[in-house]
């Protein structure tokens, strides 16, 4: 019988207080995909970063084929046959793809032979493996799929027989993402072994041969991917069950509350991000705006959140509003009834370092309830907090702990908290639950019907169709900075919402 | 202007350009390994005075550039420990360097000397001699080619060859070897080169060593070439000029050489002309020796376009969870 390829067995680490990992063994075979899924903060990463040589384990033991191995730090990890391609990857961006595969793993004092010498390796990889590259691409030159396809062939110019990918769809379109696992099966199929750590249920239910599960620092199951379903492991990583779908009901769409006109933009190296934009949402409707990542959607909702200039006509509520002048600012239009959840809840959302009651009244300071004279009134404004992180169940919910120290989810809470509370006419609502855990989707996806249900009017931006698809009321899909056509979600499949994305339409196709 | 004056002006670039260059050189290395090192002026002080006082002590120019190097050296270990060991704030500890040199030096140079926190003028093997290239005083007689190879490019010290030698060796090294590439990754990306098994803590004291071994080499030129002796705060903003000078450049050795020689030349300007009449109105000398500097500030402000540092350039490198 052959050996594992990896065996942990009885892996502790804790850091302080917090046991990130407890006690976990876990066997993945040879020529095998092993699914790790879990919530945010389950442990998941912390399990490979021990693998790969960046933590000590407090306990247990590593097995690679068999054979003990201790893993001191990456270099041993290398040693041992490991690859890890991480969520953020880890590349020099003024750097070729070359000089990136190369790096660390340089024949000799000289670069020169080096580069050569990986330039064949490279073409020859790209054959074997159906991995394509241009290896004087520069990385800042080439997308974030390409990118990840760099880290991969890093791994194996290093003969990494074990590749471990950490959250590895988490940046990628449907379409590149399908790519990926094209290339995973290739690379199974050749015998290497592949670890692949995701949240995301579909992923693990199409490629992986054996899935674990892991909850609080725990390894709750590991089963055969094919003796198992979605709804097992969702409620194997939550614990309790959860409700995939949406729970809505039919929109009752009122009067137009936001019209969108002809709207353009030109960014600064002057490209055109906006060719025309024409929208309009309804009080009590969701529009669901899909798109591949980079088609004018971030510039669309930077526009009606007022930090970012355009031409074209916006009314909300039937009154124009101002796209250049001074009363362009995420001020003017919060006190036009507009309430913005920003795509990136870290650099546009939140204040990472303040704590979470000064991030609960940001840009609405001006409130006089939350202001005694001269001064913010701290007293009120933490009490508030508390009754938001409570009605929207943050955990844990203390005013004082600063942002960063909460999960995602709970970070995304708290913005959406602080926006929704408001009672806003208009919520513009990027990206909504990007990297939340299952959990914390699940109320936020509802928090957001609710809204709508009270007759406000939504946009949603969002790159996951599948959220497009079971929050919206209508869905626009844009590409290249254009609306390429609106679609009930009744009436259309993922399909040729991909073709829409993709800019392919009917007519043209 | 005839050809003489022109070369007087020229070689004399050539010699104030070199403690730039080196001082540029060193900061280039520095920040290419993502280390911001705003005490490239003191360094440089500190080697000068070390350099001027161990030649004067001993009698030997070269136990004197040694000596620079280290207390150079010395420093940029301390650099190091704050900013890569400790992860402390680069910016701070670099303007801590530059003050302790500046007390240190004349407080020394008092106490050893008593000479008012000066060092006494340096005289034969305590300097560097003017080297004759071969051939420069048989050819002199060949008009243009002959006062060009004698006067501008023969007749320097040695270290003023090394200063330029210095940048195609730079170039080599950043550019040609994997040392080169390692340390630029550093500076762009220390994650990167964490997760590929190399050090960034080893990386970065290599880096500042080097620029500790540059700053020494260009602080023993000032007291022991350019002039003779040490005298207070001597570097007179030199180490500023320096970085001004590496953004200027973008960061590469070879524009380092052009923005160098650039400064140089302001600087050469101002001590050839020290009145300018106008016929009107006479231009002051503080007018003049100011030149450079403010054109320093006008050049960084308007000219150099968009100089991109390296990314991770004065952070400190945490691991992440």
């Amino acid at each position: 019988m052959t050996a594992p390829a990896i065996e942990l067995k009885g892996i502790s680490k804790a850091f302080g207080p917090v046991q990130a990992n407890k006690d976990i063994s876990i066997r993945v075979m040879p020529g095998t995909i092993h699914g790790i899924i879990g919530e945010n903060g389950a442990g998941k990463s912390t399990l490979m970063s021990i693998l790969y040589g960046f933590y000590k384990a407090d306990a247990g033991e590593i097995f690679i084929n068999g054979k003990k191995t201790v893993i001191p730090d990456s270099q041993a990890a290398i040693a041992a046959g490991i690859g890890m391609v991480f969520q953020h990857f880890k590349l020099v961006e003024n750097f070729t793809v070359l000089e990136n595969v190369v790096l660390g793993a340089e024949e000799g004092a000289m670069l020169m032979p080096s580069l050569r010498k990986a330039r064949k390796e490279l073409t020859e990889l790209a054959k074997e493996y159906g991995l394509k590259i241009d290896p004087d691409a520069r990385i800042d030159e080439i997308g974030v799929g390409m990118q990840q396809r760099v880290e991969i062939l890093k791994a194996l110019y290093r003969q990494a027989d074990i590749l471990i990918l950490d959250e590895p769809t988490g940046v990628l379109t449907p379409a590149e993402a399908d790519q990926l696992f094209r290339i995973l099966d290739r690379l199974r199929e050749e015998g290497k072994t592949i670890i692949l750590i995701t949240h995301k249920l579909r992923e693990i239910m199409d490629i992986t041969d054996t899935v674990s599960v892991m909850r609080r620092g725990e390894m709750t199951a590991t089963v055969k991917t094919s003796e198992t379903s979605p709804a097992e492991l969702a409620e194997l990583m939550v614990g309790r069950k959860v409700l995939l779908r949406v729970d809505k009901t039919a929109a009752n769409p009122g009067k137009p509350v936001l019209e969108v006109e002809g709207l353009r933009v030109v960014d600064s190296q002057g490209v055109e991000r906006l060719r025309g934009i024409d929208l309009t949402v309804r009080a009590g409707e969701i529009l669901g705006i899909a798109g591949v990542a980079g088609n004018g959607q971030s510039e669309l909702l930077e526009v009606l959140g007022g930090y970012r200039t355009a031409t074209g006509t916006v009314r909300v509520n039937g009154e124009e509003i101002d796209l250049t002048g001074k009363h362009s600012d995420g001020r003017s239009r919060r006190a036009r009834g507009i309430a913005h959840v920003p795509e990136d809840r870290q650099s546009e959302g939140l204040i990472m370092d303040f704590m979470a009651w000064e991030n609960a009244v940001f840009g609405y300071h001006h409130d006089p309830a939350m202001q005694s004279g001269l001064l913010m009134n701290n007293a009120a404004i933490k009490a508030d907090t508390a009754g938001k992180m409570e009605r929207f169940d943050v955990r844990p919910p203390n005013p004082r702990l600063q942002a960063k120290s909460f999960s995602g989810g709970n970070q995304q809470k708290i913005v959406l908290a602080r926006e929704i509370e408001r009672n806003p006419d208009l919520l513009l609502v990027g990206q909504p639950t990007r990297g939340v855990d299952i959990g914390a989707i699940e109320f936020i996806h509802q928090q957001i019907v609710r809204l709508r249900d009270a007759g406000k009017a939504i946009l949603l931006v969002s790159v996951e169709l599948d959220e497009i698809m079971s929050l919206s009321d209508r869905i626009a899909v844009m590409f290249d900075g254009r609306v390429m056509g609106e679609r009930l979600p009744g009436e259309t499949d993922e399909k040729e919402l991909g073709l829409l994305m993709a800019g392919v339409t009917e007519t043209a196709a | 202007m005839d050809l003489a004056t022109a070369l007087q002006i020229l070689d004399s670039t050539v010699r104030l350009s070199t403690p730039l260059l080196l001082a540029c050189l060193a900061g280039l290395f520095s920040e290419r390994a993502g280390i911001f090192d705003i005490g490239l002026e003191g360094k440089m002080l500190m080697a000068a005075f070390f350099s001027a006082a161990v030649a004067a002590l001993t009698g030997s120019v070269w136990l004197g550039l040694l000596a620079g190097i280290a207390s150079s050296m010395v420093l940029s270990g301390l650099h190091g420990l704050a900013s890569i060991t400790f992860r402390g704030d680069q910016l701070i500890s670099g303007v801590a360097i530059n003050f302790l040199a500046i007390g240190l030096t004349v407080l020394i140079a008092q106490d050893w000397f008593q000479q008012g926190g000066r060092t006494p003028s340096l005289i034969g093997g305590g300097r560097f001699q003017e080297i004759t290239l071969p051939f420069a005083d048989t050819l002199q007689g060949v008009p243009i080619l002959g006062p060009i190879y004698h006067d501008l490019i023969s007749g320097h010290s040695i270290l003023v060859y090394v200063a330029l030698l210095m940048v195609p060796l730079t170039w080599w090294i950043l550019f040609r070897t994997r040392f080169g590439l390692h340390l630029r990754a550093v500076g762009e990306n220390p994650a990167a080169v964490d997760t590929a098994g190399l050090s960034v803590v080893g990386l970065r004291f290599a880096a500042v060593g080097i620029c500790g071994i540059l700053c020494g080499i260009a602080g023993a030129y000032l007291a022991t070439g350019l002039q003779a002796g040490f005298v207070k705060e001597m570097t007179a903003g030199r180490g500023y000029i320096a970085l001004a000078a590496l953004i200027f450049a973008k960061w590469r050795p070879w524009y380092a050489l052009g923005a160098c020689l650039l400064f140089g030349f302001l600087q050469a300007v101002a001590l050839r002309y020290q009145n300018i009449d106008l016929g009107a109105f006479t231009v002051p000398v503080q007018f003049m020796d100011a030149l450079p500097y403010i054109l320093t500030v006008v050049i960084l402000a308007g000219f150099i376009g968009k100089a991109v540092p390296p990314k991770s350039g004065g952070v400190p490198y945490v691991k992440e969870r």
